[in-house]
């Protein structure tokens, strides 16, 4: 990568590159294919957390064992990823660093304050994910960069979550969609809420506003409601050929009371079981 | 300046070595250097799913891989299905399941729906028509209005779990 620079591009799943490169949207004079690196591909729990090696096959993880039990809310995120044949190819880290503002993934990340390692000429450094995302389709990545791996919090057994997005149909990238995680404390309190937006601006975004106002709240329709609320000023989202602005905006507070209510019924559950 | 790539892999249980650009498609090898062209390419983005084969026993876009990304592979492709069915039967329960409910019209995306149904059926022996619905949507069908196809998949769950 060093040696060609932007001429050349590093090839992952291809799920997202190649239809580009068919569409002669991007003319790469080099492809650098990772599927021949080995190191890439894992999944390791740690005292950090899951460590997930980038060339990862998102189907690989939406099936493991570990990641189910430990951070089920990422493989309940990939289940909304286009369609298994798409997945089987698909990489975790080319969702990643190709940041579809309507991808599932980058929202994730940014929920649980994922961190990225990221590669290059001999060294390594580490990215958290509100610093990886910049706009679209655009990260911190530099472009003699590769992303090694991806390290996701794991979650108390407790935890209630939930992604919810509309699509025009299952598969389809989402207009607007939401990913939520709650906890609750002793005397069923919320603590940690963590909100992410995708599909309403150039990157996903974090509802910290939302997640502010249900702090040590005792949850509710009412509360939930409320702290949705807050999205309408805080979002301005884009208008394209599949919704307008107003369409996204409307549908990311009803998304989102959705899937608070879901994630703190199945803390509920959890706690029971 | 085009280098060539020596390749070789395993295609319904045959092997097959090719001298190819690295930018040929593994479709477009499959078709015009194998000619099994029972292999459709429609959008070549990944979106109508008539493309798809069974990579190292997954399904996979071939319009999305380049053929030496498939060198040492083990792929089958809809000409391979038929050799899949109980000895004696000239089709797999799958075709049979398309040909008995008229599961298909122009038959342009139908190789991709029966790879995608064989390995849904092999995880999911009895699907309810919600799951088969769902698994379904990662390929596009202009003809048949799905109706027909989702019963060919009911058909052929039967047969095989019969079997
Ligand atoms: C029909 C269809 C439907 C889809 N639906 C969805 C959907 O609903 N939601 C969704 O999120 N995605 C969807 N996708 C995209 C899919 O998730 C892609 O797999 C993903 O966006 C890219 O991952 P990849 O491994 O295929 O990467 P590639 O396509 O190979 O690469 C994507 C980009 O990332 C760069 N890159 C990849 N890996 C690295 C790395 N380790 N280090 C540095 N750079 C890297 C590449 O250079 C390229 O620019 C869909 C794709 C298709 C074809
Ligand atoms: S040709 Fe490959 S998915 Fe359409
Ligand atoms: S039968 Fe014609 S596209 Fe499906």
């Amino acid at each position: 990568m060093r040696r060609h620079g932007l001429d050349a591009k590093i090839l992952a799943g291809g799920q997202s590159l190649v239809p580009l490169l068919n569409l002669r949207l991007t003319k790469p004079k080099i492809l650098v294919d990772l599927n021949g690196v080995s190191g890439l591909d894992h999944i390791r729990e740690t005292s950090a957390g899951l460590r997930i090696g980038a060339m990862t096959r998102q189907s690989g993880v939406e099936r493991s064992a570990i990641v189910r039990e430990k951070c089920p809310v990422l493989a309940e995120a990939i289940r909304h990823i286009g369609h298994l044949a798409i997945r089987h190819r698909g990489t975790i880290g080319g969702s990643l660093v190709h940041a579809d503002p309507a991808a599932e993934l980058p929202a994730v990340a940014l929920a649980l304050d994922a961190k990225f390692e990221v590669l290059g000429d001999g060294m390594a450094r580490a990215v958290c994910a509100d610093e990886f995302f910049i706009d679209y389709l655009t990260t911190s990545l530099r472009p003699d960069e590769i992303l090694g791996e991806i390290i996701f919090p794991v979650l108390q057994p407790s935890s209630g979550y939930a992604v919810e997005e509309v699509a025009r149909r299952h598969g389809d990238f989402a207009v607007a969609g939401v990913v939520a995680v709650v906890d609750l404390d002793g005397e069923g309190k919320i603590i940690g809420p963590r909100v992410a937006l995708f599909g309403v601006a150039p990157t996903a975004v974090r509802a910290r506003a939302v997640e502010q106002a249900m702090i040590g709240q005792q949850p509710g329709n009412e509360l939930i409601r409320d702290a949705a609320a807050l999205l309408r000023d805080m979002l301005d989202p884009p208008g394209d050929i599949r919704a307008s602005s107003a369409y996204r905006k409307r549908a990311a507070a009803v998304l989102t009371v959705r899937a608070l209510t879901k994630a703190v019924q199945l803390c509920h559950t959890r706690r029971l079981s | 300046m085009t280098t060539h790539c020596a390749i070789e892999m395993t295609v319904n249980d045959k092997r097959y070595t090719g001298l190819v650009e690295p930018r040929l498609s593994l479709a477009d090898f499959l078709r015009d250097h194998l000619g099994l062209t029972g292999t459709h390419v429609g959008c070549e983005q990944g979106i109508c799913g008539s493309c798809t084969i069974l990579l190292n026993g997954e399904t996979v876009r071939s319009c999305l891989l380049f053929a030496v990304q498939a060198h040492g592979a083990t792929i089958v492709t809809i000409e391979g299905l038929a050799a899949k069915a109980k000895s004696g039967d000239r089709l797999h329960p799958i075709q049979q399941g398309f040909l008995e409910t008229v599961g298909f019209q122009c038959g342009f995306c139908t190789p991709g729906f029966l790879m995608t149904t064989y390995e849904f059926l092999q995880e999911n022996p009895s699907p309810s028509e919600e799951e088969i619905r769902e698994r379904l949507t990662g390929n596009l069908c202009r003809c048949t209005g799905y109706q027909n196809i989702v019963a060919a998949v009911q058909w052929a769950a039967e047969r095989l779990r019969a079997r």
